[in-house]
């Protein structure tokens, strides 16, 4: 029964405890076992027990529990961030999305593993140690959900939500062969995700497939009175049903699959083939530019770092957290709690961020980088008049081997080269399996405007039916 | 020694009088147990998020409207960082370059702008005995973090302590009068910073200006305004140049003492609130806000000036107070025909020195009728004014009818025949080189005349009528 | 290019505590990283509005009414000092503000 208990996608298992051919109760406490059982360090936290309450019969997502990223605040829950100077938290609330997910019949399973404060594209920035790709335990899993796409690849959650900032679900999702979406921003809740850089933070699905995906999303999204950038989705999420890509013209952006983003041979040879499935399904293939494009990155690392640098200030051995000399002066206090509580990764940033908010540097930096994001989402404005969507790879490689970029912080930087356009113009993008390259997965990233959730799901969807990708070895 | 001109500009903390707080539905309070309203916003616990709060939005409104400021349809939260245990997010969510209102004026004093923003945390000093391995330390409760507070910042056009202090009575009457605060020092809810320089007489540019903070009551805004110009003055005669500084006044010490100079000068980090879109002020709010605005203080003094003839100052003085304006004006509406406003203007002051309350005359046992009657008693010269002023003392003592009072205590007016007529024979006759000196015209030498009938019947003789009948029986006219 | 003195100065607005070999390691890699984002300033901006946020929504605005607070014991649960219901720290007196 476990066996084939694990084979059932979460919208199938849904199904199947709806059509009462499944025990909810008993999905639970076998994927509960799996994940006390993780050996990829997935989990910084495992449920305890049975889920509080069972489903009501016909609640929506039929108790299939959920995976979330340690980022999301759950009550009496550890909710570190994967942070050494949030170890131990334990809120006093549960994030909005999180609850929407219980209320809709989501229990949660456990917390997962992910970089400090959502700031790395590998998880080995996380303060708990790192996490393993179950496609090769010697390489990263991607991040900074990469404790979400590793227990959702492995088998240890039917599913899991991560965040995305500059391409924490996309990234992470194609490296261990998981789809993953990040929604238009605001469509999802942002109360009680901890914040790493606000205007560019959306949390969204990590699954085994695209209709989990669609399913997943469909209860995490909605306005929210607690968080003022959300919105009300103009439709719900539908679950996508295309079987053809007739009529659909895909933009092919030069400036993110050309040579400067560094994609590997295996990889475009995986992105290619799958414009050529596209094509047979009835797309349109076409270049298309996005001059700002190869800006991005630079954009992205001056304004998030500088939220972040405000965000995280509060981090302060107050309240709650982490304190480290609290007996002597309040400043030593301050600079010791952070100095020490924070990992390199997230003090690199802060001194960027911090660096590039202070006085003269403003203008020069900040103030510029917001005008980059102007144009790019510009860019894409003017290519949506042409296209339905933009395809790129959503990484330029494939995983890597753990401790192979931590040295040099540009080349981690590079991992998002792809996937930080989108937030910065807002717009939601998804990432599903295109293939293998030598063993390892590669993932296909389509990108659409904003509001375009049910459309790009559709055509993910379409794509996946016609990809040949199986992710159960790595469940084995 | 060169004459020096004073310019002071003000900076006013005003927290609005709204049920909840700034970004967060905990409630506003005051002397509440620490931390019992408190929530993970107003806490900085990570994941929480601002919500603007409508009401706050509409009061700050209507402060701008009532200074005649312009109103920016669009304005932008930034947040400005720094570190401080009463700060829980690291950042105060203010406004910055984008504020809600600028400009505008009230009294004689413009406006610079008013802004929206949050108010910090308290943070309370322990004693020795709290003391961890001989390190101070202090408490925060975060019951106030959140309030919701307008900055107010004038320009620099005050020029005297005492102009500061009346127009401060202005503004905490205005704001008092539109409802949005309860603009009470005494408990924090309007705190004032002030900027001051001094300048040769005649001199267009501002000297360097220092930042007093810690000013919280009226009494002690003037007189730290003083200490601080005093200070200004002797340095620059003595040779010396005033520092850019801020300067904390001490009211126990009369003392002014420097904050201590920081290491680097403050860097603040401004940037645009990510977790706030821009603040829109619709034609819905706005027009609510212009509609829900009364009678301001500076507009009533005029009415004061062109219905009821006081004078400018006499209507200003009235006006900004507005308990006195509103005692007053139940005053007017009650008092006899014939009586007077300028009369019953003059009898409110003389109320207010009289009561406990040094606020509001309405709070006395003299009520508005009671005071119009005794005023008309006097327009009637049924009794001299300064036995008036001793029916008032009782009356505000006992409460009561001031006929009733005049009458059981004698003090009511001696009729002009009969028994006045006779202490003026006795006056002049007592006094005959004072009556002959009237006689040959030098009206000043009736002065022991009027004073020996004025005594005689204890004040209760109307002067200006003595004075006529002496005049007449010496017959000069 | 950020000097070490430059890097001082950050750490003490960002309140960081860092080592001796952590400063030098942090003015290379800020250096390294700004030259690279640097470029970013040759692009033609003139007249290009910022962008603080991808939603051009007002914010919405919420009715002036309380909601139930936390209780104090939950509020001081992990605080690292708590003292007399309140958060303990060390006195700022002896701090810049
Ligand atoms: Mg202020
Ligand atoms: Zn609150």
């Amino acid at each position: 029964m476990t066996g084939e208990l694990l084979e059932l996608s979460a919208a199938q298992a849904v199904e199947a405890v709806h059509a009462k051919q499944i025990d909810p109760a008993e999905l639970f406490e076998t994927y509960r076992e799996r994940a006390a059982a993780d050996e990829l360090n997935a989990f910084t936290w495992v449920a305890e027990g049975p889920p509080p309450a069972p489903p009501a019969g016909d609640a929506p997502l039929g108790g299939v529990p959920v995976a979330v990223k340690d980022l999301f605040c759950t009550e009496g829950v550890p909710s570190q961030a994967g942070s050494r100077i949030l170890e131990g938290y334990r809120p006093p609330y549960s994030a909005t999305v999180v609850q929407r997910l219980a209320d809709s019949g989501a229990p949660l399973l456990g917390k997962t593993n992910q970089d400090e404060f959502a700031m790395g594209s590998s998880t080995e920035n996380s303060g708990f140690g790192p996490a393993l790709n179950p496609w090769d335990r010697s390489r990263a899993p991607g991040g900074s959900s990469g404790g979400s796409a590793a227990a959702v690849a492995a088998g240890l959650a039917p599913w899991a939500i991560g965040t995305d900032t500059g391409g924490s679900i996309r990234q992470p999702a194609a490296l261990c062969g998981v789809v993953g979406m990040k929604p238009t921003y605001g469509a999802c809740s942002r109360y009680g995700m901890i914040a790493f850089a606000s205007s560019l933070d959306q949390a969204g699905p990590l699954t085994r497939d695209v209709t989990d995906a669609a399913l997943l999303l469909a209860h995490m999204v909605g306005r929210d009175p607690c968080d003022s950038t959300s919105l009300e989705l103009p439709e719900p999420i539908e679950r996508p049903r295309a079987e053809h890509l007739r009529g659909i013209r895909l933009g092919i952006p030069e400036e993110l699959t050309g040579l400067e983003g560094g994609i590997e041979p295996g990889v475009r040879e995986g992105f290619e083939r799958t414009l050529a499935l596209a094509q047979e399904l009835g797309a349109s293939i076409e270049p298309c530019r996005l001059p700002h494009a190869p800006h991005a990155l630079s954009a992205y690392y001056l304004i998030a770092p500088a939220e972040a640098s405000a965000n995280l200030a509060r981090y302060d051995g107050v309240r709650y957290g982490l304190r480290v000399d609290g007996a002597l002066d309040l400043a030593t206090m301050y600079e010791r709690t952070r100095g020490g509580g924070f990992g390199r990764e997230v003090k690199r940033r802060i001194m960027l961020g911090t660096y590039a908010l202070s006085s003269g540097y403003y203008e020069a930096y900040y103030g510029t980088a917001q005008k980059v994001r102007t144009k790019i989402a510009h860019d894409f404005a003017a290519a949506f008049e042409r296209f339905d969507f933009i395809a790129t790879p959503t990484s330029p490689w494939v995983a890597f081997e753990l401790g192979s970029k931590t040295d040099d912080p540009l080349q981690m930087y590079m991992n998002d080269f792809c996937t930080v356009p989108m937030p910065l113009a807002g717009i939601p993008a998804i990432s599903i399996p295109c293939g293998l390259s030598e063993g390892l997965p590669v993932g296909f990233q389509l990108a659409g405007p904003a509001f375009s959730e049910n459309r790009l799901l559709d055509a993910a969807f379409a794509l996946e039916q016609a990809i040949d990708f199986d992710g159960s070895s790595a469940r084995a | 020694m060169p004459e020096y001109e004073a310019v002071i500009g003000l900076e006013i903390h005003v927290q609005l009088a709204t049920r909840t707080k700034m970004f967060c539905a905990c409630e506003v309070t005051f002397g509440d147990p620490p931390n019992t309203h408190t929530c993970p916003v107003c806490l900085g616990l990570p994941g929480a998020l601002p919500v603007t709060n409508e009401r706050a939005v509409s009061f700050a409104t209507m402060i701008g409207l009532a200074f005649g400021s312009e109103v920016a349809r669009r304005s932008v939260f930034h947040r400005k960082n720094y570190f401080y245990p009463d700060s829980p997010k690291g950042y105060q969510i203010s406004q910055y370059d984008e504020p809600l209102c600028r400009g505008g004026q009230l009294g004689d004093v413009r406006i610079h702008r008013v802004h929206l923003e949050e108010d910090a945390a308290k943070l309370e000093h322990l004693s020795e005995s709290g003391r961890i391995h001989g390190s101070a330390r202090s408490v925060v409760d975060f019951n106030r973090c959140g309030t919701p507070l307008v900055e107010i910042v004038t320009e620099p056009d005050l020029r005297s302590p005492e102009q500061a202090r009346e127009w401060l009575t202005l503004l905490r009457t205005t704001l008092k009068s539109l409802g949005v605060s309860d603009v009470d020092m005494s408990q924090g809810s309007l705190r004032v910073d002030a900027n001051v320089s001094i300048r040769p007489a005649g001199q267009e540019a501002l000297g360097t200006k220092t930042e007093l903070k810690n000013m919280n009551s009226f009494r002690f805004l003037e007189r730290g305004l003083r200490a601080e110009l005093g200070r200004q003055r002797e340095l620059l005669d003595g040779g010396g140049v005033v520092e850019l500084q801020t300067l904390h006044y001490d009211p126990v010490s009369d003392r002014l003492t420097p904050l201590r100079s920081k290491e680097e000068a403050q860097d603040y980090r401004y940037f645009p609130e990510p977790d706030l879109m821009p603040l829109e002020v619709s034609d819905e709010l706005l027009g609510e806000a212009r509609a829900a605005l009364p009678e301001l203080p500076a507009e009533r003094a005029l009415r004061f000036e062109r219905e009821l003839g006081l004078s400018p100052g006499k209507a200003r003085e009235l006006a900004f107070r507005a308990e006195q304006a509103a005692y007053f004006e139940r005053a007017v509406a009650v008092a006899a025909d014939g009586v007077p406003a300028t009369e019953l203007a003059n009898w409110i002051p003389l109320l207010v020195e009289r009561i406990e309350s040094e606020t509001d005359p309405a709070a006395s046992r003299v009520t508005p009728k009671s005071l119009a009657a005794l005023a008309a008693m006097v327009a009637r010269k049924e009794i001299s004014r300064d036995a008036a002023r001793e029916v008032l003392t009782m009356l505000a003592a006992e409460g009561g009818d001031p006929q009733a009072i005049a009458e059981r205590e004698q003090l009511g007016a001696l009729a002009a025949d009969g028994q006045l007529a006779a202490l003026v024979e006795q006056a002049i006759a007592r006094d005959p080189r004072a009556a002959e000196q009237v006689r040959a015209s030098n009206v000043k030498a009736i002065g022991p005349l009027v004073g020996y009938v004025m005594r005689e019947t204890k004040g209760r003789a109307d002067g200006g009528e003595v004075r006529r009948l002496i005049l007449e029986r010496l017959g000069v006219s | 290019m950020v000097d070490r003195d430059q890097v001082v100065h950050v750490a003490r607005l960002a309140r960081l505590e860092l080592t001796d070999a952590e400063l030098d390691r942090m003015a290379a890699e800020l250096s390294h990283v700004l030259d690279h984002i640097e470029k970013i300033r040759e692009l033609d901006l003139e007249n290009v509005p910022p962008t603080s946020h991808v939603v051009d929504l007002p914010a919405p605005l919420r009715p002036d009414e309380p909601r139930p607070c936390l209780e104090r014991d939950i509020v001081l649960a992990g605080a690292p000092e708590p003292v007399d219901g309140g958060f303990g720290v060390p006195s700022p007196g002896a701090a810049p503000a």
